[in-house]
């Protein structure tokens, strides 16, 4: 049935019909790459070789090769880890959280933005697992099973190890709904293709879907359900990561504020994150008729959203390490402001509190240059916050006889520029093969999102 | 009539139109096999007299299996088989195990359900479908009629459906 609204703005400009939702999403699919693709991907296949071989010479002599030291034990590695599991959050949210609200505008971004976040933890839990220094064991340091330490298990009173389970289920979790939502539009690939290959690749991929009624009802049961394990799912994610934090003893990361603040956060990080890549995406794949001006500032406004909480999560957190009289706790967040880390700390709160608030401005809000720019700015911004939270905690705690500093070296730097050669090489490998929009969910909004939005047939 | 079953396809490209015109195939006497959308139309499954779904209660008991599984292995490992005590905690500590428990039952909930649901709805990547009409996946929306399951005759069939909406009758067997 078709119910449209008055008011709003059209989520498809251009007086598009079904056919042309195939056809533009399609195009891309079944052309050949073009010249900024290539170039994109010999960038990001640059940037991943000079990467693995910082990556393999820290597997090869072990993380001595990195910065750290006695004091400082967890710097960019961790860093790094809990910047990139926040930049996927926005994908689960944007598929999840926004399906359960009826959110009918995350139809065009929802694919590209859940594969960012499979991408993302991908690079995230490298992470985790390079830090160990000798990955080849850490199955048995990690996962519960038995071993030749004897049966001597896992310690589940652990956050380190209920990480382990979050981020694994995460992501296995993100890869089935996103996975679920591309079959359909694997078949209609399927059904378009002309060469051979494509058709058997596109006919297995798309486990032989023809879209009856009945498998259409129950695809949707799923897609609710799944939205609605994913919605908590990924509140316990960033949740678990800040236990890894909050659950210690240092000052500074032992509050009480770090779930909510760090989930804040992760959907702030996330949401710039989609928007630098979709602002390239559309751009670059002529698709400004499905990711609209509408798209761009709804996003925007969340992140003015979430950019407020992650400031007042700042202001508390000092507030409360006054009100608490713990001298330990108050030094360590006078060090941050004015300490040898205040370049960090300044550089955190110019990114992460004033620059969004940009955002109230309509005029800014709806720039394409200023949104790609400050996307990008949040995203320095939330790198330097877990930089901030965990290296100026570290350096200087109880005993100022071991007080140190750190310096990246090469291998750190290293190591970060793997992960981002790995991420833009997989989305860039996902932007040529797969479709960037959920064209069955989208024809699906067609009609009923305006009635400001021409019906041709 | 050749071997194999034959179809009528009625072709309609309107939503609104497809509803309506399932409700008066069926009102004919008409039995339809199956109807293929490009994506979900609201409300056909009720058009077309289908049950809900249980699969929602297949992720619930899938999940009630994870949390099961994951007290059960979490209470075995810690306070059975290999009891210590870590930063003053109790041997098995409830509050602790919580974290690992939620994250099991929303994976064995997600993964049993889409298994669930791919085994129910025959979808494997060695499948190899019926494709009715390949517009059925892009702009089209195809309604199947068996005619072995159908009493009606031939040129009744296509006279309600050309009635009901379609824009295009078509014939098909496999």
């Amino acid at each position: 049935m078709q119910v449209t609204s008055p008011v709003r703005d059209p989520l498809v400009t251009g007086g598009k019909t079904l056919h042309d939702i195939t056809n533009d999403v399609c195009r891309q699919v079944e052309g050949k790459p073009t010249l900024p693709w290539m170039g994109g991907m010999a960038i990001a296949l640059g940037a991943l070789s000079i990467g693995a071989y910082a990556l393999v010479m820290t597997l090869w002599d072990g993380i001595g090769m990195w910065g750290l030291n006695k004091t400082v034990g967890w710097a960019w590695d961790i860093t790094n880890f809990v910047w990139w599991v926040g930049i996927g959050h926005a994908g689960t949210l944007i598929s999840a959280v926004l399906l359960l609200f009826r959110q009918k505008w995350r139809t065009s971004i929802n694919r590209a933005a859940e594969a960012m976040t499979i991408f993302a933890v991908i690079c995230a839990a490298m992470f985790p697992v390079i830090h160990m220094g000798r990955p080849w064991l850490g199955f048995y340091w990690a996962l519960p099973l038995p071993n030749a330490f004897g049966p001597l298990w896992v310690n589940f009173n652990s956050p380190l190890l209920w990480d382990v389970f979050a981020i694994s289920t995460y992501f296995s979790v993100s890869l089935v709904f996103w996975y679920i939502g591309l079959v359909p539009d694997f078949a209609t690939i399927r059904d378009r293709a002309t060469n051979k290959i494509s058709k058997i690749a596109y006919g297995a991929l798309s486990l032989g879907w023809v879209g009856g009624a009945k498998a259409w009802e129950r695809y949707e049961a799923v897609s609710l359900i799944l939205a609605g394990v994913a919605t908590p799912l990924v509140l316990s994610v960033h949740t678990i990561v800040s236990f890894d934090f909050a659950t210690s003893v240092i000052p500074g990361w032992h509050t009480t504020i770090f779930p909510p603040y760090f989930v804040a956060g992760a959907i702030f990080s996330g949401f710039a994150m989609v928007l630098t890549l979709m602002l390239i995406t559309r751009h670059v794949f002529k698709l400004k008729n499905y990711i609209t001006m509408t798209h761009i500032e709804l996003m925007n406004i969340i992140i003015i959203i979430t950019g407020s909480i992650v400031g007042i999560a700042y202001i508390t957190e000092f507030f409360i390490a006054w009100y608490s009289g713990v001298p330990y706790e108050q030094y360590a967040f006078i060090n941050r402001a004015t300490g040898p880390y205040w370049w960090a700390y300044w550089s955190m709160m110019t990114c992460n509190v004033i620059s969004p608030q940009l955002f109230w401005i309509k005029k800014i809000r709806t720039s394409i240059v200023a949104t790609f720019i400050l996307s990008i700015i949040v995203n320095i911004g939330m790198w330097f916050e877990r930089f901030v939270i965990i290296v100026t905690s570290l350096h200087r705690d109880y005993l100022p006889s071991s007080w140190a500093m750190f310096y990246p070296t090469f291998y750190d730097i290293g190591v970060y520029l793997f992960t981002f050669g790995l991420f833009f090489t997989l989305f860039l490998a996902f932007a040529k093969f797969f479709p960037v929009i959920n064209m069955a969910e989208v024809k699906s909004i067609l009609r009923s999102s305006s009635e400001k939005q021409p019906i041709r047939r | 009539m050749e071997s194999g079953k034959n179809y009528i396809l009625g072709i309609f490209d309107d939503e609104d139109i497809l509803l309506k015109g399932v409700k008066s195939v069926r009102e004919a006497g008409v039995k339809i096999e199956e109807v293929f959308t490009p994506y979900p139309v609201h409300g056909l499954e009720h058009a077309l007299g289908y049950k809900r779904s249980k699969l929602p209660v297949v992720a619930f008991l899938f999940g009630l299996l994870g949390t099961t599984l994951a007290l059960t292995m979490q209470f075995f490992m810690m306070k059975i088989d290999w009891p210590m005590i870590i930063g003053g905690k109790d041997f098995a500590p409830l509050p602790t195990f919580i974290p690992v428990t939620f994250e099991l039952t929303v994976l064995l909930a997600s993964f049993g359900m889409v298994g669930t649901f791919f085994v129910i709805s025959n979808l494997k990547p060695w499948a190899q479908p019926k494709v009715f009409d390949v517009r059925s996946t892009d702009d089209k929306m195809v309604m199947a009629v068996d005619l072995s399951t159908n009493k009606t005759d031939l040129s009744k069939i296509k006279e309600v459906l050309k009635g009901a909406g379609a824009i295009e009758v078509n014939e098909k067997s496999f």
